[in-house]
């Protein structure tokens, strides 16, 4: 069996990041490679594709019911083991911080599938990057917005220009050992408890 | 207290995670000195990978866990211990209205008896045509697979025949059992109450009246960690104590419910949690029933991690075909079980423990006193069929189990 002949089931029900692991497959020359987001009805359909290998989200809740399919050969036709076998830490590990997990046809040979746990591995890592370096878009936008309300309310209660209200903010929190925007957010919130109605 | 440990435990959200959650949120842990950070977990799978790579340090588990892994079934899971158990019983089995009527055209009633509602199902199975009955349960190596099958088999029903049993997480049981797709479910709570007040399903019986006392939860130990760190599961131990004392106290129920009603915690409405704290089961219908013993989190030495109940776990692995008998089998899963470090971590709260570290399961027929160190009830520790299981001879019961 050539590699692309081997049948992957991806089963994750992030559908953006299945989508990545599934193009990784195609890449690397995996041609049947098959993606389950919706888990009703997971288990007749893994039954039915009968997959040589499977690689699941480590959070999915399916996999209690993923792992007991394995021990009866009468639900899939060929029993599947866990890819991961205890003498293989690093590659546990890796998977685990990674937050994907794997599982192969018993008999399978180990080498035949590492590039594949591999490939899984390093595309949930840069999912999980993606997905932080949003957040922190976010946050620092979020953060932002902030201070211009803080440097706003400055302006307007103590007649200060953009500049000083700024520098103002700025001073105080390197007085006070904090970040700008901690203290932004406490003169909004103050402001909005001193005068709940009002439009700062 | 000076020492501080950090410590990371995972939990699955259910409402036997509660002695880990009063743990941390009551103050017991840490009055301990116990950082104690608690990482919620969607199956037992990621519970057991994550003890494997040492993110989490402890876990509340499923019973029979620990066993199936140290015997090399659960990989890859790594050596673990038990040194506590996190209460006994908490379980029930919800069939779907149309088993319900099936059952009670047979003779089942609402007051949960396991020998006349097993008679009752197995009755409506004999007469039933099409396709076997399915039932659900959490995990093959749980309590719930065992007192299920434990159940059907002593009502003469063979488990793997006459029916099918099937893996499902357990928030889903209540709609697959809505939608037809099984016909009855054995669970932990919330999701018996679930599937009766929100599904439409039916309590045909429960755990406590299947096997009263029995073993369910239990703080799963990667071994390695505990070896490395016994101060800190020393300290863990007496912090969950003393929240299983406190999870027991009546008046404290409606605050641990609300507490466990959180997302970070179980997440589920005040309603589904209160009946099996308070052991007043919604059964079906507008019906209502007061059930002894049906989640008991330190009465009984609910904590204590009985040898008797890792064996009795691992005949269940034998008769259900898990795994083949050995003697060397049996002394592993025993030695998961460790009463030695529950003693000495609470030898100091001047508390009343079992002197022995097994017992006769299913011999107490009433509460009773036991000789120990200080004033300790156990029992009833009935199995619903007078079934006993002794400790000291493991194999004769082995022998004795029907498979069907």
């Amino acid at each position: 069996m050539k590699p692309n002949e081997l049948n992957v089931l991806v089963i994750d029900e992030n559908r953006i990041r299945a989508a990545i692991i599934e193009e990784g497959l195609r890449d690397a020359g995996y041609d049947q490679v098959t993606v389950i987001d919706v888990m009703h009805g997971l288990a007749r359909r893994i039954a039915d594709l009968n997959p040589d290998i499977i690689v699941i989200d480590l959070e999915n809740p399916n996999r209690d019911m993923l792992e007991s399919m394995f021990q009866l050969s009468r639900a899939v036709k060929r029993p599947i083991a866990m890819f991961v076998d205890k003498s293989d830490e690093a590659s546990i590990e890796a998977a685990v911080e990674a937050g994907v997990s794997a599982y192969i046809v018993d008999g399978l040979k180990q080498e035949r599938v590492r590039p594949i746990l591999k490939m899984a591995i390093s595309r949930f890592n840069a999912f999980s990057r993606l997905s932080r370096e949003l957040e922190e878009t976010r946050g620092e936008l979020e953060n932002r917005k902030v201070i211009d309300r803080a440097k706003g309310l400055l302006m307007r209660s103590r007649g200060l220009s953009e500049e000083a209200a700024y520098a103002l903010l700025r001073r105080t929190a390197m007085n006070q050992n904090r970040k700008i925007v901690e203290i932004a957010q406490s003169l909004v919130t103050a402001a909005s408890l001193l005068d709940p109605g009002g439009t700062e | 207290m000076t020492t501080r440990h950090a410590i990371t435990a995972g939990f699955v959200p259910l409402l036997d995670s509660a002695l880990l959650v009063v743990a941390r949120e009551m103050g017991f842990a840490e009055a301990q000195g116990i950082d104690l950070t608690l990482l919620r977990e969607r199956s037992w799978a990621s519970i057991r990978d994550r003890l494997a790579v040492r993110h989490i340090d402890v876990a509340h588990i499923l019973g029979p866990m620990p066993i199936a892994g140290n015997l090399g079934l659960n990989l890859p899971a790594p050596e673990m211990i038990v040194p506590m158990a996190l209460g006994l019983g908490g379980n029930a089995v919800t069939v779907s209205p149309a088993l319900w009527q099936a059952m009670a055209d047979h003779g089942a009633t609402a007051d949960l008896d396991a020998r006349a509602n097993g008679a009752a199902l197995r009755a409506a199975i004999a007469v039933r045509t099409g396709a076997p009955l399915r039932f659900g349960v959490v995990h093959p190596y749980s309590g719930h697979n065992y007192e299920l099958r434990y159940w059907l088999a002593a009502s003469g029903i063979d488990p793997d025949r006459d029916i099918e049993i099937v893996v499902l997480p357990p928030p889903d049981m209540g709609d697959a059992l809505s939608e037809g797709v099984i016909d009855g479910y054995c669970a932990g709570e919330p999701w018996n109450t679930f599937g009766v007040l929100r599904r439409g399903g039916h309590l045909a019986t429960v755990k406590a009246a299947i096997w009263r006392s029995s073993p369910e939860k239990v703080l799963g130990v990667n071994a390695r960690w505990g070896a490395a760190n016994p101060e800190a599961m020393a300290a863990l131990l007496v912090a969950l104590y003393q929240a299983s004392l406190w999870c027991a106290r009546p008046e404290n129920h409606a605050a641990l419910a609300t507490l466990l009603a959180q997302p970070a915690y179980v997440g589920h409405d005040v309603d589904l949690l209160l009946p099996a704290l308070d052991g007043k089961l919604p059964v079906g219908g507008e019906t209502v029933r007061t059930v002894g013993d049906f989640f008991v989190p330190n009465a009984k030495a609910a904590t204590f991690p009985w040898k008797s109940h890792a064996l009795w776990f691992y005949t269940q692995m034998v008769r259900w075909r898990q795994i083949g008998h050995t003697a060397e089998r049996q002394r592993l899963a025993a030695e998961t079980y460790r009463p030695d470090i529950y003693r000495a971590a609470l030898k100091d709260l001047g508390i009343a423990m079992p002197s022995v570290s097994a017992k006769v399961e299913g011999a107490l027929t009433v509460a009773t006193p036991v000789g120990s160190s200080g004033v300790l009830t156990l029992g009833p520790d009935g199995f619903f069929d007078g079934g006993r299981f002794d400790p000291d001879d493991v194999e004769a019961y082995i022998a004795s189990q029907t498979v069907g």
